[in-house]
């Protein structure tokens, strides 16, 4: 009888051997509790959107479309229109985007590019990542106390000798868009640059070498190689940076001055979606309730809208820079 | 009541009765109210305190503000509810129990202000409600500096700061305006959320915290805060002119000669023998009397089950004898005793 040379070894260790029963077991039912976490998300959302579209259902078929148009929010007269709020939401996103935007690139090429030591470059990054870890309510309360202050000579002087351009024609009078925007920037830079330290270290170190084998400068090589590469998860950063400053409530509803108007002024009140849910829900009767609630489907549909476009965006530029489909 | 419960009952009493002859002894007996946010500190202090003094008896209270309240009483989801705007006739004919509508405490409106170097601020009556409407914007304007002699007022706009959310304490502050001026109630009127001019110097912030943060860090703005609020705060707040013509501060003696001169409407509740005790001080007549004040009320139903009754009367003679002794620090006005009187003849109706 021939011996299986093989067989003390493979009885001695069950690396190699064969998927057990219990191995099966196992797996099937990590496959199903991990399928059922996932099923349950999307069970979740479709629930909220049951929950919140059936009752802004009557909102709905009595104001229709002359609700996003509307700029009156009016609960005496029972007039509600949003157009104002929309509009709020996304100037303060989209300032909040710029500024954020840029200062968390900013960042991540700061601290992924070699120019300070990688440990320091830990610390600092761990500092910006605890930004995040701040309440809303102190942000406005710091927004209140601090940055408003701060910003009142600034922008006087602004309005001042500028105030022919339309974003400084008015005064800043306290709570309004700048300061608003400015808080907001720095709530979502800790999202936009955590993502983008994480895009800039996936990049192949062979890529940096080669851009260096070429003969470029640093820079030349950080924006014409790396930056293109790391592209797609900038994008990303900034789809769910400005995803974070469309919902974000407690502080501009601190900061932003809550008034229903559209003005190009950085420094006049304005108001956003969230606010409005935040400020208007705790006595609102019923009929308020549902315009409320048709408030919120419109802010899902905003934040639904601008993560298609960024996804569209992001997969054009993997294709473009990164060459794969 | 299932036997088991009237066992208890019976078991409790007896305990009790046993170790000491104490009057209020019932066995868990729950109250639950909603409704009006402006009285809720002095509401959640009275009615801790109560529960704490009776065995047996909890009493627990929501703010989620007067509209919310009086929308769970008529749905009956609550045995009491609190509101600022007590309720109106049509809303008084939608509650199957009846209902009694008991005044338990009163709070005064202040005009806080942020300008600096200025240390007594006097607002007459022609003057605050035309800030209000936007027809005043600046600090210097000569109505203004007529009525502060000696003030240097600043050449610098008026920020107004209002509140963001639908609340009681608009609604009554924006009567108030209204009755005192008439281009104010055609211009915006009396709202919880009204229209306030669209100009950028009209801010809103939230609740009472965030107007009086807002002013304090807004030179030259003035906003409306409860009086509570800002005695809390030592926030400053303007000395407003009264309907006799003289400038008073806000305190409670002030929001007390204020209350003397409020009248109950003789009469009933419609379709009731209650009597009406919904009086609203929109314009106070006396010479001390501070000109924005508002009672707050307590609403019951008239006829429920009779151990909720007993703990109701219970709650309005504790409110009424202790429950005032503490409105005075808390920010709120004791209710004249007069007053007192009435409501707790009142408050016997509750059956």
């Amino acid at each position: 009888m021939a011996v299986n040379p093989f067989q003390h070894a493979d009885s001695a260790s069950r690396v190699s051997g064969p998927p057990s029963g219990g191995d099966y077991l196992a797996d099937s039912i990590f496959r199903i509790i991990a399928l059922s976490c996932a099923a349950l998300i999307v069970v979740l959302i479709l629930y909220i959107l049951w929950e919140i579209g059936g009752l802004a259902l009557p909102a709905m078929a009595q104001h229709g479309l002359s609700f996003v148009s509307g700029t009156t929010w009016n609960v005496g007269t029972q007039e509600f229109g949003v157009l104002p709020e929309i509009w709020g939401t996304l100037y303060s996103s989209f300032l909040a985007l710029i500024l954020g935007g840029t200062f968390g690139v900013g960042i991540a090429i700061f601290l992924t590019q070699d120019f300070i030591h990688a440990r320091l470059a830990a610390v600092f990054r761990t500092i910006v990542e605890l930004l995040a870890a701040i309440p809303s309510v102190v942000y406005g309360l710091w927004g209140i106390y601090v940055v408003i202050p701060m910003l009142r000579p600034v922008a006087d002087w602004l309005h001042s000798e500028l105030g022919f351009i339309p974003i400084f024609g008015t005064e800043l009078s306290g709570p309004g868009m700048a300061p608003a925007a400015l808080v907001l920037a720095i709530m979502i830079l800790p999202t936009v640059a955590a993502i983008t330290v994480d895009a800039f270290r996936r990049i192949p170190y062979k890529v940096k070498e080669a851009a260096y084998g070429m003969g470029t400068t640093r820079w030349e090589a950080i924006l014409k190689v790396m930056l293109p590469t790391a592209s797609s998860g900038i994008l990303a950063a900034l789809v769910l940076g400005f995803g974070r400053a469309l919902g974000e409530t407690m502080a501009l509803a601190m900061l932003i001055g809550n008034s229903n108007q559209i003005n190009l002024s950085l420094f006049a009140p304005a108001n956003t979606l969230a606010s409005l849910l935040a400020s208007s829900f705790p006595e609102a009767g019923q009929i308020e309730v549902q315009a409320l609630m048709y408030a919120a489907v419109v802010l899902l549909l905003i934040t639904l809208i601008v993560n298609i476009v960024g996804l569209g965006i992001q997969q054009y530029t993997v294709r473009k820079f990164e060459g794969k489909a | 009541m299932s036997l088991s419960s009237l066992l208890k009952t019976a078991i409790a009493a007896g305990c009790l009765s046993a170790v000491a002859f104490s009057p209020a002894a019932f066995a868990d007996v729950k109250l639950m109210g909603s409704g009006a946010s402006f009285p809720a500190p002095i509401y959640a202090k009275w009615f801790k305190d109560f529960s704490a003094a009776n065995k047996g008896v909890r009493v627990d209270y929501q703010s989620k503000g007067s509209g919310a309240g009086i929308q769970d009483f008529v749905n009956q989801v609550v045995d009491f509810a609190g509101s600022d705007a007590a309720m109106s006739d049509e809303e008084i004919a939608q509650v199957k129990s009846g209902v009694v509508l008991l005044p338990v405490t009163a709070g005064e409106i202040v005009l806080t202000y942020n300008l600096k170097g200025v240390d007594e601020l006097k607002l007459p009556r022609d003057v605050y409600p035309a800030i209000f409407s936007g027809e005043i914007t600046k600090w210097n304007d000569p109505k203004i500096a007529a009525a502060n002699p000696g003030v240097e007022l600043p050449d610098q706009d008026i920020t107004v700061v209002v509140r963001s959310d639908s609340s009681g304490t608009t609604y009554v502050f924006t009567g108030h305006l209204a009755e005192i001026s008439e281009s104010f109630k055609t211009s915006i009127g009396q709202e919880k959320s009204p229209q306030w001019p669209k100009s950028a110097k009209f801010v809103k912030a939230p609740k009472n915290d965030g107007v009086t943060a807002t002013v304090k860090q807004t030179p030259g703005s003035i906003g409306y805060i409860e009086y509570g609020f800002a005695k809390l705060t030592k926030a400053p707040s303007a000395v407003l002119e009264n309907q006799a013509g003289t400038f008073v501060a806000a305190g409670a003696e002030t929001g007390a000669a204020a209350l003397a001169t409020a009248e109950f409407p003789a009469g009933n509740l419609p379709g009731s023998n209650v009597p009406d005790l919904r009086a609203w001080i929109m314009d106070p007549a006396g010479a001390e009397a501070y000109p924005i004040v508002s009672y707050t009320w307590l609403l019951f139903p008239e006829t429920q089950d009779a151990e909720k009754a007993k703990v109701a009367r219970d709650l309005v003679e504790y409110v009424l004898t202790e429950g005032q002794k503490s409105a005075d620090s808390m920010g709120y006005i004791p209710l004249p005793a007069n007053v007192v009187e009435t409501v707790r003849e009142v408050s016997q109706l509750i059956k």
